[in-house]
């Protein structure tokens, strides 16, 4: 039995038909103490097969730890994405991106490959403005219907400006990051350790809050 | 692992575009769930240029988990339900300002909308769907302490709150779901309830009644949210008489049921007790030229099916009117 019922699999097949450009998915795990890096490898395994745009590369944490370290992944189970020429779009999923994020995780695909709305040109003058490093953390629980718009927002900035790198961070599974960031309500965003958003802000307010970092 | 998949949009035709915000709209439509979506349809349909304002599409519709009684659908989830009415909506060249909220209605020649983001936009005519959310208690406490221990969506926050010990506050069937929810995870769950008994569905009463750990506590009311980075504690009282007690809790749950979302229409429209908008059988409110359908009004029962079908008979109140008002 795999993790995808053929239901699931028609319609994400019928998502990832429209995909523009190829896109990389990286997967980190490891083999132990990692109850939900199997799954996680599976499922990107089955999605991967759905479209021949979408490439996967598999590593281990500490078996690879110089490539961890120079895509600056910290846990497992991790996802990236990398755009069509292999680069790292700064786009990362700590967790399994089930249950509603299961949104965010095909968005972020789809924008990866060049299938995006565009943003108003005040917004995307504000983004260009961004000239410090920024790094966007979106604490999640799965069954949270409001999460993914906070989780595509915080990763659309970071497609947009190199500066500004975005995780989701599913509560979860990284319970002591949970604590440590004291998430009793999802979603909430942490941006640079310092300001921190709660609920689905819009991204007028992200950049508020970037601009007076 | 369930997969609550939304994007069917993404896979199927988009004609809709952006709002002009100095174009003189012949409907604008202000709100995103099945009355809302359903009026576009609707005025799409008729030919008259319209515009939607929404935060999101669905509205209570894509946080409900199982629908079973939409005609057309034995079960379907709310989230899927909402994505087919989003799909049946961007069929059309309709103007979509999404993300958006109004903050307030004026009158003139036409009649103007101000959106949170401080644009503005005008419409020959309004039809008013902004729905319900949830009621807050009004408590010391409660607002300063949101998102850090109190709590409105209990099938987004019970994860957080596992080992934990939490106060559920409502007796009705969304407090009895959410108290057995919390049951499952949390060290201990205290139900407070206002009236002598609860009054949730008796097969969820049943089933709250064997977790060990959970504590109801009737006629009574939360008087004081206390804690400074997060919730510490919660004061209660018995509505007979008596002190306030001091509940050790991480974490509050507030299922109170709803409220309309009329603030922005107050001293314009005639609201009944409850805050709705009173309509007439034809979706009419007290100003001229401003419709409204769903839940936000004083039609009884609110159901998606009922949201659905006063979408349809705003828009068509809508369009008659504009046709008598050219």
């Amino acid at each position: 039995m795999g993790i995808l019922n053929d239901e699931v699999k028609k319609q994400m097949g019928a998502i990832l038909s429209q995909l523009q450009s190829n896109v990389g998915i990286v997967f980190f795990g490891q083999e132990i103490e990692c109850p939900t890096c199997r799954d996680t490898h599976l499922f990107l395994e089955e999605l991967k097969s759905l479209s021949p745009k979408l490439g996967l590369q598999s590593y281990g944490l500490v078996k690879d730890a110089a490539r961890a370290a120079e895509l600056n992944v910290a846990r497992v189970p991790a996802i990236l994405l990398l755009d069509k020429d292999g680069r790292d779009t700064r786009i990362k999923f700590y967790g399994f991106p089930g249950g509603y994020e299961i949104n965010s995780f095909l968005a972020a695909i789809m924008e990866v490959s060049g299938r995006k709305e565009p943003l108003p040109a005040p917004i995307m003058s504000r983004i260009a403005a961004i000239s410090k490093d920024v790094h966007i953390q979106v604490f999640v629980t799965l069954s949270c219907p409001y999460c993914p718009n906070a989780v595509m927002t915080a990763h659309r900035l970071a497609l947009e400006n190199p500066r500004i790198r975005a995780d989701m961070v599913e509560s979860s599974t990284f319970t002591p990051l949970a604590i440590k960031y004291d998430v009793s309500s999802v979603p909430k965003t942490v941006i640079n350790e310092t300001k921190e958003l709660i609920g689905a802000q819009p991204i007028e307010q992200l950049l508020d809050a970037i601009e007076t970092l | 692992m369930d997969f609550n998949l939304s994007l069917g949009s993404l896979a199927s035709e988009n004609k809709a575009i952006p709002l002009d915000h100095r174009r003189l709209y012949d409907v604008l439509i202000l709100g995103g769930g099945p009355a809302a979506l359903t009026a576009a349809v609707y005025c799409m349909r008729k030919g008259v240029v319209t515009a939607l304002v929404t935060m999101d599409f669905g509205g209570q519709v894509a946080e409900t988990s199982a629908v079973e009684n939409y005609m057309g659908y034995k079960y379907i989830e709310g989230i899927q339900l909402a994505e087919r009415f989003r799909e049946q909506v961007n069929q059309f060249e309709i103007s979509i300002a999404p993300g958006r909220r109004v903050s307030g209605i004026a009158p003139g020649n036409n009649w103007m909308v101000t959106l949170d983001d401080g644009s503005t936009c005008s419409g020959r005519s309004i039809i008013i769907t902004t729905g319900k959310s949830w009621r807050k208690l009004n408590v010391p406490g409660e607002k300063e302490l949101t998102g850090r221990g109190v709590a409105y969506c209990a099938t987004c926050d019970a994860p957080l709150f596992a080992g934990r010990r939490v106060a559920v506050v409502g007796g009705g069937n969304s407090g009895v779901e959410s108290a057995i929810d919390l049951a499952k995870i949390a060290e201990s769950v205290t139900l407070v309830q206002v009236l002598p008994a609860l009054t949730a569905d008796r097969v969820l009463v049943d089933a709250l009644a064997a977790y060990k750990n959970v504590t109801t506590l009737l006629e009574h009311e939360v008087a004081e949210i206390r804690g400074t980075a997060s919730v510490s504690s919660v004061m209660v009282r018995a509505r007979t008489g008596g002190a306030a007690r001091e509940l050790d809790v991480q974490g509050i749950f507030i299922e109170i049921g709803l409220v309309p979302n009329t603030d922005f229409v107050r001293g314009l429209l005639d609201l009944n007790e409850a805050g709705e908008i009173v309509v007439d059988s034809s979706c009419r409110t007290s100003a001229k030229g401003i419709f409204a359908a769903g839940d936000v009004t004083s039609v009884p029962f609110k159901q998606i099916i009922i949201a659905a079908g006063e979408g349809a008979k705003a828009a068509l109140a809508a369009c008659e009117y504009l046709m008598k008002n050219e």
